[in-house]
């Protein structure tokens, strides 16, 4: 049984001033499935989800909607058209209440009057219709970024509309979240709205996505059932190439860690109402995983011994040395490098060039009053760029038009070129491609061996298997226990997350 | 063909080539209309001519502009006090050398006291607006606003509501000459001022700390930079320059008139950040552009002038160049050319497909 | 119990500013007992003599709730004074035509300003700058001589009294009626009308959310530049509206007049609660916001020893105080946040 397509896409082009982002690409989406869109960084999803929307205008090509063509010219003609969509980065007003970011633009109103009193009780009964636990009356900004992107949802999902497009909408929820959202799409698909979803977490696809079209470059691979599409092959379509996949990484890198010094010692550190006192010990050469659900208190606890966060109380020793962090910089000087979560708000300098968020972190470690030589400052940008195969224009291209992974890659270069003891890389492979999470991950266990030591916080518990040696575990801003050796099993990591057994540590 | 179409993009894509065509256009308009424009000559020992002028007139806004490049770039916001700041400034100065006498003919203290204690002045406020800005969030507009409206009153306090005369050869020289120097002395202030921020830029990392702190605050700290610091320190620097514009005003008038000194100065010089293509909101900064949007707000002032405009009509032709310069400078304006550029090129590219 | 003190973070700043005109006042009532303060009246020429500015700082407080802001009015109001002046005295015009183009000079305004700011995507300062000079300067233009308005018409509304049903008695024991001006009820009417706007229209809504957010407005399917471009032919409009309020008040146009009446608007906004980020505020904060300053000056002049400058100063000590306290509930709200 064949459904009724409800939207397709032929033909697609879109050039960017230097950039050919989109190349005659076909999309075709039908009643009531999930459908999704895939493809590494660059790939030219994003870009065909702003042509739909009518952020960008494509070059040429047409749009049809139920036989219809349409044009959008704006993302409130796409809303008209039936489309909504709900980005990776929330996109509500603060400063309203829960019901009017649910109704702006479309309130009930009553003698041409907002009727605030229907439309709190509307947004009530919507909120709970979909299982979300808010007062519709409250302030958009008092709520977590997880029940906002859920509002967002709900948002979308109350406009009737015939197409709804997540564009990353799980990359800030946790699981118990996710299944609402998936409990939510399906809903929806009954009801036969055709539901774009774009991730990068491929279980996700495998358990929601009736089909997946795969870009690449710009360029239409090929579009599939899920069912007939193994994993491998995805993801082998994805990077253009035969995968060689993930499992040439290694995870041999346990034991003897006894005999090596302790780099990092923090004893009873913590920092009011973000994480508990905790105590955590860093040799050198290993790598340590921090697990635990959004929110545990995992970039909280970094945070804390790198001094973004100053703690207020407990003890911290750097090579033996008792320490008292401040500030970043202290932290910097004592050999500490620290890679944010959230790249676009705390990691990339977006107007600078590529060059200058490489050099800029040796700078403010030198000082103010000694000027690394525009020489210097080259030689280092090329020598990082050569070295991670940082794919830009030129070293003075500003960063901001770089894709992720390799905004990602520059950060990383800034924080090798401190030539740090200790690395903090705190989510260094979300919201990036496949090629380039491999890539980083080989860097991580090669920089191990070289004598760093290294924090490597993930929300993928394969990935930090394949990494790291020793696992603290979070939960809900504490520290619940320590797995290292045999133990690191996914079960066993599951469990402690969960906190279904007695922890230890 | 290719080639000079390339060289070109290369010109015009300097971030000083739309300043200085600006300053070219007020220059060819004022060399056109007004006869002797770029004449300069010398009557007794000095320097005359509409150039001289020019150079002369912009030394207060050339030295409030670079203070406020900086503060503008890291903190994504303008600092409108400093006009207020320069009557601070000269009221402290005209009353320490008058004693509290409303005019004298002779120093009642030690000139350089005056000096560095009206300097003092303009710092101490300068750090006060760092402050609101730096450590307490402020967005700039509204915490300099406070010494905005409030300046020109303390000012007035100091000198107890009266012009503070300081009818001294010597307190002359700042806005006036320098013994038979045909140059006026202001034009040194402002070369020396724009020589000691190029050198200082040049010689410390301070221009990427500020660029950095302006475009992303967060990211700078967290690789070692003190946002509040950098940010505090621009503001310091603006309110210093502010004073030295302040002395030198006085100067030209010897006096402390609290209503009238550097009055609209603050909103010149923040049209000159502007024309020197320089981003209102922060972030990567041109201190050159700037220097040259100062000159061209006191050439269109010198033309409009010779053009017999009188100064109460003058904001009237001001603000019709000035909305003209944004316009074209606006990302609509250049959304819009290269729009009609690709339809050119579809055009054209049609037309020789038909060949 | 932590939501409920959150929400009211903004109503505690409106909270502040009623409280504080109100002990200002009530002290002020008590010290210049003698020269006349506990009047009614007195209370009265509070709103008399800042009619037209209230009007205008409904506008401000418009603009300033989208994250904009607008230092032409007064320019606008000086120019209004001057036109109006000028089409009735030199020109012999009737006085409605006289009060259309007052209006229609102000709307003009917020139209071109409107369209700079919101489709041109040039920031409102320096679009507002340029207005602010223009008028200035055009103000000069129509005449830089002083032009006193004596038309009929025109001074019957300017003297025109409302008594009111209360009154004092003056020293020689005589009752006397408290009064108001026309300027008042229209200021008022301005007043209300624009806070039922804000709170019960799309439009309103739409404003607050831009200034929240403009991106995710735009996102969210809202017409982000109509509706900037409508706040700033509004606030144009009222600049209009208030430059008549305040030319009922002087009888005159000058070129030097209302100088400065852009920031006493900005400064009623900001202490009356409206964050100048954008997406906060009232136009009732703002009423209150123009009462202090009212209220600043009227003790400054009863207190008589007192220079003038010393309003300046006064009014900038509160706007600092002000200021302060937006920024330290924000940083407060924002370690809530955290948490």
């Amino acid at each position: 049984m064949e459904s009724k397509v409800v939207l397709s896409m032929k033909d697609i082009s879109k050039t960017f001033p230097g950039v050919k982002a989109l190349s005659h690409v076909d999309f075709m989406l039908r009643e009531g499935e999930v459908h999704a869109l895939m493809g590494e960084n660059g790939a030219g999803k994003s870009t065909l989800i702003k042509v739909l929307t009518g952020v960008y205008e494509f070059d040429s090509g047409e749009v049809t909607m139920s036989g219809k063509s349409i044009v959008n010219h704006s993302p409130q003609d796409a809303q008209e058209n039936g489309i909504s969509t709900v980005y990776q980065e929330v996109n509500l007003c603060p400063n309203l209440t829960v019901a009017e970011n649910l109704f702006i633009g479309r309130e009930p109103r009553r003698f041409g009057m907002i009727d605030w009193k229907t439309m709190n009780k509307k947004a009530a009964e919507l909120l709970k219709s979909l299982n979300i636990e808010v007062e519709p009356t409250g302030m958009l900004e008092e709520c977590s970024i997880a029940i906002q992107q859920m509002i967002a949802i709900a948002r979308a999902v109350d406009m009737e509309c015939k197409v709804l497009i997540l564009d990353e909408p799980t990359s800030s929820l946790d699981d118990e979240e996710v299944k609402k959202l998936f409990g939510l799409m399906r809903r929806l698909k009954d009801k036969g709205v055709g539901i774009i979803f774009v991730t990068h977490f491929l279980e996700q696809v495998y358990e929601i996505c009736d089909r997946i079209t795969v870009l690449r470059n710009g360029e239409l691979v090929g579009e599939y059932e899920t069912e007939s599409l193994p994993r491998v092959m995805l993801v082998a379509k994805m990077m253009g190439k035969d995968f060689d996949d993930l499992a040439d990484i290694k995870s041999e890198r346990t034991g003897g860690i006894d005999a090596k010094e302790t780099l990092i010692e923090a004893k009873g550190l913590g920092h009011q109402g973000t994480i508990r006192p905790f105590d955590i010990a860093i040799h050198k050469g290993e790598v340590v995983g921090l697990a635990g659900l959004l929110g545990s208190g995992r970039s909280e606890l970094v945070r804390t011994i790198y001094g973004a966060d100053k703690p207020d109380c407990g003890t911290l020793k750097v090579k033996g040395q008792e320490v008292k962090i401040g500030t970043p910089l202290e932290a910097m000087k004592l050999g500490m490098a620290y890679l944010p979560e959230d790249r676009k708000k705390e990691g990339i300098i977006a107007d600078l060039s590529v060059r200058e968020n490489i050099i800029i972190a040796l700078q403010a470690k030198r000082g103010m009053l000694k000027p690394m030589s525009r020489k210097e400052m080259e030689e280092a940008a090329d020598k990082y760029i050569d070295m991670l195969q940082i794919k830009t224009a030129s070293r003075e291209t500003p960063i901001k038009s770089l894709s992720g992974g390799n905004q990602q890659k520059v950060i990383i270069g800034r924080w090798l070129l401190t030539n740090p003891d200790f690395l903090i890389l705190d989510e260094p492979t979300r919201g990036i491609d496949i090629g380039t999470k491999t890539e980083i991950q080989k860097l991580v266990l090669k920089l191990a061996d070289e004598g760093k030591s290294i924090v490597f916080i993930s929300s993928e518990v394969e990935e930090m298997l394949r990494t790291c040696s020793t696992l603290h575990i979070l939960r809900d801003g504490k520290k619940v226990g320590e797995i290292t050796g045999d133990e690191l099993k996914q079960e066993k990591i599951m469990e402690t997350i969960a906190g279904g057994e007695e922890s230890h540590g | 063909m290719a080639k000079t179409g390339f060289d070109i993009r290369k010109i015009t894509g300097n971030r000083l080539f739309m300043p200085l065509v600006c300053l070219a256009a007020v220059l060819i308009v004022g060399g056109i209309f007004v006869p002797d424009f770029f004449a300069v000559s010398i009557n007794n020992n000095v320097l005359y001519g509409y150039p001289v002028d020019i150079v002369n007139r912009a030394s207060e806004v050339v030295i409030l502009a670079i203070g406020m490049t900086l503060v503008t770039a890291a903190s994504g916001g303008q600092d409108i006090s400093v006009g207020a700041v320069m009557a601070v400034a000269a009221a402290v100065c005209c009353q320490i050398l008058s004693g509290g006498e409303t005019s004298v003919n002779e120093f009642a203290n030690p000139l350089a006291l005056a000096i560095i204690a009206a300097l003092i002045a303009a710092t101490l406020c300068g750090a006060f607006n760092g402050f609101l800005v730096a450590k307490l969030n402020i967005q700039p507009m509204v915490a300099t606003l406070i010494l905005f409206t409030a300046g020109r009153g303390i000012a007035q306090l100091v000198t107890k509501g009266q012009i503070t005369y300081i009818r001294v050869e010597s307190y002359k020289v700042m806005g006036g000459f320098i013994g038979k120097c045909p140059v006026p002395t202001p034009v040194f202030f402002a070369i020396a001022a724009v020589a000691l921020a190029f050198l200082v830029l040049k010689k410390t990392a301070l221009g990427l700390y500020i660029e950095s702190v302006g475009i992303n605050g967060a990211a700078s700290r967290l690789i070692g930079l003190n946002s509040t610091m950098i940010k505090f320190l621009t503001y310091v620097i603006c309110g210093l320059l502010a004073g030295v514009a302040g002395i030198v005003a006085s100067s030209r008038i010897y006096s402390a008139d609290a209503n009238n000194i550097g009055l609209n100065l603050e909103m010149d010089a923040i049209l000159a950040v502007a024309l020197g293509g320089n981003a209102l909101g922060g972030g990567k900064f041109s201190l050159m552009g700037s220097v040259i949007g100062a000159y061209t707000i006191q050439a269109l002032t010198t033309t409009l002038y010779a053009f017999r405009v009188s100064s109460d009509r003058l904001p009237v032709y001001k603000a019709i160049v000035v909305i003209v310069i944004v316009i074209i400078q606006s990302p609509a304006f250049h959304r819009f050319m290269a729009e009609q550029k690709a339809k050119r090129a579809a055009k054209n590219q049609v037309a020789e497909g038909g060949n | 119990m932590k939501r409920t003190k959150k929400i009211n973070s903004n109503t505690f700043l409106l909270m502040i500013t009623i409280v504080l005109f109100a002990v200002m006042y009530i002290a002020g009532m008590i010290i210049f007992r003698e020269n006349g303060f506990a009047k009614p009246q007195m209370f009265l020429n509070l709103f008399i003599s800042n009619a037209g500015l209230i009007v205008i700082a409904c506008g401000m407080t418009i603009v300033m709730i989208t994250g904009g802001i607008d230092i032409s009015v007064g320019s606008v109001t000086a120019l209004v004074c001057m036109v109006m002046a000028y089409a009735m005295e030199n020109k012999g015009m009737n006085a409605y035509v006289a009060v259309v183009i007052a209006l229609a000079i102000g709307t003009l305004y917020g139209i071109v300003q409107g369209y700079l700011v919101a489709y041109l995507e040039i920031q409102p300062f320096i679009v507002t700058l340029a207005g602010m000079f223009f008028g200035r300067g055009m103000t000069a233009v129509v005449s830089t001589d002083m032009i006193a308005i004596t038309n009929e018409t025109f001074m019957a509304w300017a003297k025109c009294k409302i008594m009111m049903p209360f009154g004092s008695y003056n020293k020689n024991g005589e009752f006397q009626q408290a009064y108001i001006y026309p300027t008042v009820v229209i200021a008022l009417v301005v007043v209300i009308v624009i806070s039922i706007v804000l709170k019960y229209s799309k439009f309103g809504r739409k404003l607050y959310a831009i200034g929240g957010n403009a991106q995710s407005a735009l996102m969210m399917g809202l017409d982000v530049k109509k509706t900037k471009m409508q706040a700033y032919v509004l606030d144009g409009f009222l600049a209009g509206l208030g430059g008549f309020l305040f030319c009922l008040n002087s009888c005159a146009g000058f070129v030097e007049q209302a100088k400065g009446l852009e920031m006493d608007a900005i400064s009623a906004a900001v202490i009356g609660g409206t964050l100048l980020s954008g997406g906060v505020g009232t136009v009732i904060g703002s009423l209150f916001g123009v009462l202090i300053k009212g209220t600043i000056t009227s003790l400054i002049t009863t207190q008589g020893t007192l220079s003038s400058w010393w309003v300046r100063i006064t009014l900038s000590a509160l706007l600092c105080f002000f200021i302060v306290l937006q920024a330290v509930i924000a940083s407060i709200k924002k370690k809530q946040a955290k948490n």
